[in-house]
């Protein structure tokens, strides 16, 4: 492609602009995956130096410091009681004796890390359930032993810590080395107090990130290793890790996922996956574009009790979700009908409405469904009208805010040229709009693709798809794949491999897409269009 | 929302001292039609938002049926739905396990994410970028699948099922930490300059922190809270798989999923309209009074991504 010069650039009208960033994002693709390449490489090479640097400084300090020292490389602390760090040394001592104790005793981290049997395909944990006939009773008595949620969970938590004693260890050399640095450059060494002091100085964020950082290790990335190691095992309602161990099955579950044959879950994943795009698409950008237009309505000058309308729609926000949505699903509910056609008792106010003025299509009713919930079609364009009805306030605040942060002088000098309301508003509003809220635009485009409660409290995934074959949980024609997820988990046929698999994929496309859009839309060049 | 009411702004939004002033019987005349079509289309809009809302208030107060009719206006008003609502189920013990996890996760997520977006947005260290992008991708799985493992570990430590709603409020603040966008964007606005000036003055970093920025920092402060008293109002999907659809635990959205599901809808509506309009009383008072804060935190949050 032939590379523009950014004179040419600027005579482009807005969609040669776009297509033109487009292609340049495509014909940059190769480049990325050497750029990539070159990454991985310079941070081996990093990597590498790193250690070497590393290693020498330990011998050095193995070499050059006293037999206390030396002996801390076997005894963790050693070096600092010493020297009169004496918290420090406490603190690497204790952790030593702990994870050694830990590690050897019988039932410890050695014994779970082997029962995990990773890189085979056999069992996690290695004693199934026995049954034992009792004569005296006259019954078969089960006795449990390993259940395999808890072998791989203290299998995964041995290996944190033994990578944990690994990087301690390393940080004890390290002080030894500078205690070592100290004491032949002269100067003095940090005692407890002045440790405890910087914790509140120097040291401060360290203070301030412990407890969160604890927090996500503990129960989002520990709790997401696990959920990756599951999908490749076989862990499901039969093979519930406790009355039947479940085993490694390697790329299984993937390629079951991908398999579009007889007995794959390929077709109703592709079906699903592309529902959950469109309904992103359609919930992101009518709420953007009628939110930014409910905001200028209310901006105009000239309209009174501004904060009045304002107040009116921020109800949907601040009513709790599934309230409000719960009750407009039945409102659009189908009555039943009597024998003789005529419309009966039930049913919500709009779904009756709906069906007395025959605004319900022929063809539906010919199918039997009076209400717009049957119909697959009907019941995709309704949640998209409802979550209108959900997501404007929250664009209307947003944009309120930055429609007045625009520059005067930009429509001043429109003006003068003599723009129309609307070529101010393609020429300078949107594009503005579009710059200042590029990252918001995908932040919610992310938010609705995983947007459990719209779909689950309107629908709950209904009508339900026919023809699929067996699929884990209830698959509906609305359901989105985070609300499969939750059908596949929960209920009496949990299929957690399956759930892990889609939850990986589904990481997958929001990184895919997050690296397209921040490539493609908000450039540098764009922002020089307007300004 | 107050900053902005007070400006006179035109269509386009912005402020009417710079629109150019034309005077002239047409201008005015077709801007009082253009505003006239401008009014009709917010009032149709305000009847459009606010008709489930009325229908939900009016439906709670109906003593003739309690399901489903066709007519909005009750034929015969009464409390009776809100009578029996506390006296003949559980929503009491739902209600007050759900304002429970609403107070707690306000107080420990606000110190969750304070502290996070405070140390990112304010101190230079090393692997803070390291910790950014961990944190970003973190994000991008679905936060759902960590409950397979943490359901699992919670039910063998009794946090689950009666004693659910402990075990949620672990589980809505250990994690808050990675939602440290908005607030990181608003310390970032705080000049950095007080920062330097209190520590040429001898402070040490945490009395920047406690005396410096945290008064500066009411709005956000504020916001947050906000936001932790308001989501476990709203959650269903992790409270649902917490609680294992045990009376004892169950959140308000838990509890009352079930009076309208089609088979129950009959018996229950009227009793799901009370309790709704029960559970919508204090937030929206809460939300309505603390407005202004959460208008400040959703522009700033979505300006600086």
């Amino acid at each position: 492609m032939k590379k523009l010069t950014t004179l040419q650039y600027l005579k482009l009208n807005r969609f040669q602009k776009f297509g033109y960033n487009f292609v340049d994002f495509l014909a940059s693709i190769p480049g990325w995956f050497v750029k990539l390449g070159v990454a991985i490489w310079n941070l081996i090479k990093k990597f590498g130096l790193w250690i070497k640097e590393d290693v020498v400084d330990t011998c050095r300090t193995f070499k050059r410091g006293d037999w206390v020292i030396k002996l801390s490389f076997l005894v963790m602390g050693l070096g600092n009681l010493v020297n009169g760090q004496i918290l420090r040394g406490i603190l690497f001592l204790l952790f030593e004796l702990v994870f050694f104790t830990y590690m050897f005793v019988p039932t410890g981290g050695i014994y779970w890390i082997k029962k995990c049997q990773f890189f085979t395909r056999d069992t996690i944990g290695t004693q199934p359930p026995v049954e034992v006939y009792d004569p005296i009773k006259d019954v078969y008595v089960t006795t449990y032993f390993d259940d395999s949620t808890k072998v791989l969970l203290y299998g995964l938590i041995s290996i944190v810590f033994i990578l944990a004693f690994i990087y301690t260890w390393h940080l004890q050399i390290k002080q030894c080395s500078t205690i070592l640095k100290i004491k032949e450059g002269g100067g003095k060494l940090k005692g407890t107090k002045d440790d405890l002091k910087s914790m509140l100085d120097e040291q401060f964020h360290k203070t301030l990130l412990a407890l969160p950082i604890v927090g996500i290790t503990m129960f989002t990335v520990l709790p997401i290793i696990f959920m990756v190691l599951i999908a490749f095992t076989s862990f499901d309602a039969t093979a519930d890790g406790y009355k039947n161990l479940y085993s490694w099955v390697g790329w299984d579950n993937f390629n079951k996922i991908f398999d579009t044959g007889v007995g794959g879950l390929g077709l109703v994943f592709g079906e699903l996956l592309s529902w959950t795009l469109i309904w992103s698409f359609f919930a992101t950008f009518t709420n953007y574009f009628l939110g930014m237009a409910v905001a200028m309505l209310i901006n105009k000058k000239g309209i009174k009790i501004k904060k009045f309308w304002r107040t009116v729609l921020v109800m949907t926000i601040a009513i709790p979700q599934f309230v409000s949505l719960l009750y407009v699903a039945r409102l659009f509910d189908a009555p039943a009908l009597n024998i003789d056609g005529s419309v009966g008792e039930g049913g919500g106010i709009i779904g009756r409405l709906l069906l007395q003025l025959k605004l319900i299509p022929q063809s539906m009713i010919a199918d039997k469904q009076f209400s717009l919930w049957q119909n697959a079609t009907s019941a995709r364009i309704l949640v998209i009208i409802i979550n209108i009805w959900i997501g404007i306030p929250y664009v209307m605040l947003m944009a309120t805010g930055i429609l007045m942060n625009i520059p005067a002088d930009l429509y001043e000098s429109a003006k003068i040229d003599g723009a129309n309301p609307w070529q101010q508003f393609t020429r300078i509003t949107l594009p503005y709009m579009l710059f200042v809220t590029g990252p918001y635009l995908l932040t919610n485009f992310v938010g609705n693709l995983n947007n459990f409660n719209v779909i689950y409290l309107l629908t709950g995934g209904a009508p339900s798809k026919t023809q699929v074959g067996a699929v884990p949980g209830a698959v509906g024609e609305t359901d989105l794949l985070i609300t499969w997820l939750f059908k596949i988990t929960t209920g009496s046929t949990s299929d957690y491999k399956t759930a892990s698999v889609v939850g990986i994929l589904i990481f997958v496309v929001v990184a895919v897409l997050s690296l397209i859009v921040y490539n493609v839309i908000p450039s540098n060049r764009n922002e020089e269009d307007f300004r | 929302m107050s900053k902005v009411k007070n400006i006179e702004t035109d269509n386009l939004g912005r402020p009417v001292e710079a629109t150019t002033k034309k005077t002239g019987m047409g201008i005015k005349a077709s801007r009082r039609i253009s505003n006239i079509i401008v009014y009709a289309i917010l009032v149709l809009i305000t009847v459009i938002w606010l008709f489930p809302f009325v229908g939900i208030v009016f439906d709670s107060f109906r003593m003739e049926s309690t399901s489903q009719v066709s007519y909005l206006i009750p034929k015969q008003w009464g409390f009776g739905n809100y009578i029996n609502l506390f006296t003949k189920t559980d929503f009491l013990k739902w209600f007050l396990n759900t304002a429970l996890m609403g107070v707690a996760t306000s107080v420990i997520q606000t110190v969750f994410v304070l502290s996070m977006s405070y140390v990112l947005s304010r101190m230079r260290f090393k692997g803070r970028k390291g910790l950014m992008n961990i944190m970003l991708i973190l994000g991008m799985f679905p936060g759902f699948l960590t409950l397979i493992l943490i359901y699992k570990v919670f039910s063998d430590l009794h946090l689950t099922e009666g004693m659910a709603p402990l075990g949620l409020i672990i589980v809505y603040c250990a994690s808050s930490g990675m939602g440290y966008y908005v607030s990181k964007g608003f310390f970032d606005t705080i000049p950095k300059s007080l920062d330097e000036a209190a520590r040429v003055d001898g402070a040490t970093r945490f009395q920047v922190f406690y005396k410096v920025i945290m008064p500066l920092s009411k709005p956000i402060v504020i916001y947050t809270m906000l936001m932790g008293f308001m989501a476990p109002w709203g959650d269903f999907m992790m409270a649902s798989y917490i609680i294992h659809e045990n009376n004892e635990g169950m959140n308000v959205a838990v509890g009352m999923y079930e009076w309208l599901s089609r088979t129950m809808l009959n018996t229950t509506y009227t009793r799901f309209c009370a309790a709704g309009v029960t559970v919508s009383i204090p937030v929206v008072a809460v939300f309505l009074a603390l407005q202004k804060y959460y208008v400040q935190g959703v522009t700033g949050g979505a300006v600086k991504g």
